[in-house]
């Protein structure tokens, strides 16, 4: 990338590594709802392991976002202390578990957008982005072949699992439209060469997409018009009970510790 | 929670004895507490052999720094090896010292030594394939794994995830025993 690019604006690189660090956090905090619900043991330590790996990026990206920052916030107060209008995930991450097909379809929706971001991010001019994406990426792509595994069994398996994926998909298809979506902050983050164009990771994702659902037997929805900016801080009623959670403990107890 | 960044880490104070010995023989001196460290998911393999000791060295600051990878980035040992590390340090007269975590380049499982290899089959654990850097193999799938115990080929993988992070569930269906295999990453 142009050694001569322009330079980063640090309170826009803040938001963009808060985007990146929300979303792994809310679909890992999401994923650990399934522990001791899973449909087989298996699967329980599936999800709770791709939840960990997802709280793991969250806590690199939440960190570094603090130092970011420089006003003291580490990654608990960052995780535990904002309010839902300061989450910059795309809302695709914080729609319920639904049934196990729901839960596949999002997982595999988000696995590959995850990783064609993170493949590109690795030649990322921020050294610490680009560090932290080419670790996380490797962890991604076993995510991508379990969720896709899943899929293709669930699509390509009976008529009721079949049924259940594709009203899966029909019911997430829509929320993927603002993964792709470049506003302003997208634009100078991929400008200034921290992060790639959105567009060239959306056609990426696409075939990767397209080449899953095709040996699923499920067909792609049409992409429509969105209305939701969870990128923005605008969330679904969906984010204010994860965090409810999420926060309970350490807003009851402040600073606690163990 | 704790910090953990690209390169982060904070003095511990040690042994003052040690304060005026030569850099290597401090080097030298820490190698081998560090190969003292158990894994403490795999307690039959050092953090030595599995290649998470990216480096030790003394800075122009004096302190002897010592560099470790994380396995995968959420891995709950990760935090139980950097306190296990500081505590062997200060065992040995290597003097006043920090751990630092390292990000990049990116752990791989190629890094675990050979004696590492060698140890993780003899616990039952099925060593990772090597040099999969290539994404295709990691997303194609396996070669038919050989079961640690009867080393009959005739297995299957039960569960991408295992009991860690770094393990996947296998089965061998001549023995019926369930065994672990450890991810190439």
């Amino acid at each position: 990338m142009s050694a001569h690019a322009p330079k980063v604006d640090s309170d826009a690189l803040f938001r963009y590594v808060l985007r990146l660090g929300d979303l792994s956090m809310v679909l890992g905090q999401r994923l650990g709802e399934w522990v001791g619900h899973s449909p087989a043991l298996e699967e329980d330590l599936g999800l709770a392991n791709i939840a960990l790996d997802l709280i793991g990026q969250a806590r690199l990206l939440l960190t570094y976002a603090g130092e970011i920052e420089g006003r003291g916030r580490d990654e608990d107060k960052l995780a535990y202390l904002r309010e839902q209008g300061a989450y910059f995930n795309a809302i695709l991450a914080e729609q319920p578990n639904g049934d196990f097909g729901q839960t596949i379809g999002r997982q595999v929706l988000i696995d590959a957008f995850q990783l064609e971001l993170y493949e590109r991010m690795a030649g990322s001019r921020d050294a610490r982005l680009a560090a932290i994406a080419a670790k996380s990426v490797k962890e991604v792509r076993y995510h991508l072949r379990y969720s896709s595994d899943w899929l293709v069994r669930l699509g390509d398996g009976t008529a009721e699992s079949h049924a259940r994926a594709q009203s899966a998909l029909d019911l997430l298809w829509p929320y993927t439209v603002e993964l792709f979506a470049a506003d302003d902050l997208d634009r100078q983050m991929a400008d200034t060469g921290v992060a790639p164009q959105l567009s060239e990771v959306h056609a990426a994702w696409s075939m990767r997409i397209d080449a899953i659902l095709n040996e699923a037997t499920l067909k792609r929805p049409a992409d429509r018009p969105h209305a939701w900016h969870g990128k923005r801080g605008q969330h679904s009623e969906h984010l204010g009970y994860i965090l409810a959670e999420m926060q309970y403990l350490q807003r009851t107890y402040p600073d606690a510790r163990w | 929670m704790s910090a953990a960044s690209l390169r982060s880490g904070e003095p511990t104070a040690a042994a003052g004895v040690a304060a005026a010995r030569e850099p290597a023989a401090r080097v030298a001196a820490a190698w081998p507490l560090l190969a003292s460290v158990e894994d403490p998911e795999i307690p039959a393999l050092s953090i030595v052999d599995l290649g998470l000791v990216r480096f030790v060295e003394v800075g122009s600051d004096g302190l002897l720094e010592v560099g470790l990878s994380p396995t995968y980035v959420g891995c709950p040992a990760t935090e139980v090896i950097h306190r296990s590390v500081q505590d062997a340090l200060r065992r040995g007269s290597v003097g006043d010292f920090k751990v630092t975590t390292v990000l990049s380049p990116a752990w791989s499982s190629d890094w675990i030594s050979a004696d590492g290899r060698r140890k993780l089959l003899e616990y039952g654990i099925v060593p990772p394939d090597q040099s999969v850097s290539n994404m295709r193999d990691v997303l194609r799938g396996t070669r038919p794994l050989a079961c640690p115990r009867c080393q009959s080929l005739d297995t299957e993988m039960v569960s991408e995830f295992g009991s860690t992070p770094c393990k996947a569930l296998h089965r061998c269906r001549a023995c019926l025993e369930p065994f672990e295999y450890f991810k190439c990453i």
